[in-house]
């Protein structure tokens, strides 16, 4: 098993880190409780998941959607749109005619 | 004036055409009820008087120039917080967009305006329509009518209480995993999730999107045939809908209805360990009424339908963790500031989102992940195939199937709320009908010694939603179980 912590045991189908690394993938800040209580969680449902490991699905497709659809073409023309003012409208926060985020490059010596 | 909140869609509409009454009238009379009733209730997360009232003079208007005013004249109808709605706050039940007032109208809800409907207002949901008792509304509890200390279901909580009570005539819900069918067999009113592509999604907020799928609440079967004439159709800005005509649904359940011939397919999987008792004799109890009034009863089989939860939960969560980056406090929403862009995401998610979202993100987020994707993800596709299947083997045999909507009655506020796999467990027979993107519809047949409504399930194979229609309103036509009224003064 990868990761873990000393107290996760080793019938979890789920580590500590890979909580934690979920978590980092997911972009959600977790709590060291929450990623305890997570790890009980998702080790409970991803035990019951483990029933599908029984079948047998050996030729048979994946079904990626309920009905075939042919996806339609249509003419490349500027429909009905909003426009900057309202699509901004509900921005955390804007500067002139763009949403305004904090630095995204972060350098050793911090961000600035 | 209260009557007219008793009244249903069809029969307001008309009346409101024919200048039997104002929409203006009953508009009040539905404001009135939900100031009187909904703050024990709690079906509503924001009631629109201002709106309500200006759309019901409009129609008024309409029909005073001799104007036609639409398939819904004068109808009030309240919206599920998952609907984007033009200048009227959208939560989706979530504190992460607890302030987001949308500049833009959905396809449903424009063709609702368009039809005559009048907007009351928002109603009470589960988080982004993740659960089945309404406990995961980020703002607060919906409960039972019948019961005030137990659950509607969910996560169309708040849609399937209103239209009970007599707060709305009609609502709109969405149903993933049963959303809509659920929490009306909990609340007592009849639920319709139409085929997967039927109803644009065109401005409701993304849970699931290979399953997602809008549906009509109401109290009779004729009811959710009007609402479903209006919302359904191609729509260009929605690549999954589907471009065939729609039937005119209000023919299949006209009285007298003939349901003379019709093969009802039983299967015994659905009648197994875990389903009440009470449920389970109300529900066969119902099968043998449409048995009386003509249709015959055959035996199917669904082998794979004991996979449903485990398959829907791995393609669900998984899907839900894509739909769900979007939000990241940048266009819209709450923002959480951190030291840089990450950090900022990473923040805004953790106070953004409440327990059971976070939970289904992380789960599809893990089955998604390198090394995994084969044996969860894809797995449980190659299991949905099988589970299609099983619905294709069973429709040659039978026009549609009877289940029970639910295994249990409306359990109790906090019964359920600590143990997530056992709130999955409450999907168990709504579940595979999305999976195989068929059209669903629960009908109320009954209530248990302790005067909680019962709901019946039938399902149809794709485009079947007029069967299904008229079976529920032949059955309607046979009993009455829609017309008591939960007591709430």
């Amino acid at each position: 098993m990868r990761g873990g912590g000393a107290l996760s045991c080793a019938a979890m189908k789920i580590t500590e880190q890979e909580v934690r690394e979920t978590a980092a993938l997911a972009r959600i800040a977790l709590s060291d409780a929450e990623v305890a209580h997570m790890q009980r969680d998702l080790d409970a449902i991803l035990t019951y998941m483990e029933k599908l490991a029984a079948i047998d699905v050996s030729g048979v497709e994946p079904m990626t959607h309920a009905v075939t659809t042919t996806m339609p073409l249509r003419e490349d023309e500027v429909g009905p749109h909003l426009g900057a003012k309202e699509a901004l409208a509900g921005a955390p926060r804007r500067e002139e005619d763009f949403f305004a985020v904090p630095r995204i490059i972060v350098t050793d010596k911090g961000a600035g | 004036m209260e009557d007219w909140c008793w009244r249903g869609a069809a029969d307001i509409a008309r009346a409101v055409a024919a200048r039997e009454v104002s929409a203006l009238e009953v508009t009040r009379a539905h404001l009135a009820r939900i100031a009187a009733i909904d703050g024990r209730l709690g079906a509503y997360l924001l009631v629109d008087e201002e709106g309500a009232l200006a759309q019901a003079a409009a129609v008024d208007e309409r029909v005073a120039r001799g104007e036609p005013p639409g398939p819904l004249a004068g109808v009030p109808v309240g919206l599920k917080d998952l609907f984007v709605t033009r200048g009227l706050t959208t939560t989706a039940g979530s504190r992460i967009l607890a302030d987001w007032v949308p500049p833009y109208d959905g396809t449903a809800v424009a063709r609702l305006r368009q039809a005559g409907a009048v907007i009351l207002g928002k109603l009470n949901m589960d988080e982004f329509a993740m659960g089945s008792s309404n406990e995961n509304s980020a703002f607060k509890p919906c409960r039972n009518p019948w019961d005030l200390a137990r659950v509607p279901g969910g996560s169309s909580g708040g849609s399937a209480a209103a239209v009970t009570a007599g707060l709305c005539a009609l609502a709109l819900g969405t149903d993933t995993g049963g959303s809509i069918r659920q929490p009306a067999a909990l609340s007592g009113c009849v639920g319709l999730k139409p085929t997967y592509g039927r109803v644009s999604r065109y401005g409701v907020v993304a849970f699931a999107s290979s399953l997602d799928q809008v549906g009509p609440l109401g109290r009779t079967a004729l009811d959710c045939a009007l609402a479903l004439e209006v919302i359904a159709g191609r729509d260009p800005l929605d690549a999954t809908s589907i471009d065939l005509p729609v039937p005119r649904y209000r023919d299949a359940t006209r009285a007298p209805v003939s349901i003379a011939g019709l093969r009802i397919g039983v299967p015994e999987e659905f009648f197994a360990t875990g389903l009440d008792p009470e449920v389970g004799e109300r529900v066969r109890a119902a099968i043998a009424q449409l048995e009386a009034l003509g249709a015959r009863v055959v035996n199917v089989s669904l082998p794979y339908s004991e996979h449903a939860i485990a398959t829907y939960y791995l393609v669900a969560t998984a899907e839900a963790s894509s739909n769900l980056a979007r939000y990241d406090g940048v266009r819209y929403g709450l923002r959480v500031p951190g030291r840089d862009l990450i950090d900022t995401y990473c923040k805004t998610r953790a106070a953004g989102f409440g327990d059971e979202v976070k939970r289904r993100i992380m789960l599809g987020t893990y089955a998604l992940r390198a090394g995994y994707y084969d044996a969860y993800y894809l797995r449980a596709q190659k299991v949905r195939t099988l589970i299609k299947q099983d619905f294709d083997r069973a429709f040659t045999q039978c026009d549609a199937i009877a289940t029970p909507t639910s295994p249990v009655p409306a359990f109790r506020i906090g019964e359920r709320a600590a143990d997530p796999l056992a709130m999955y467990l409450a999907d168990i027979y709504t579940i595979s009908c999305n999976l195989a993107g068929l059209p669903g519809l629960s009908v109320p047949c009954g209530f248990t010694r302790e005067d909680l409504p019962v709901g019946l399930q039938l399902l149809g194979p794709p485009l079947g939603e007029a069967t299904l229609l008229g079976l529920a309103a032949a059955y309607q036509g046979a009993t009455d179980w829609h017309e008591r009224r939960p007591p709430l003064a």
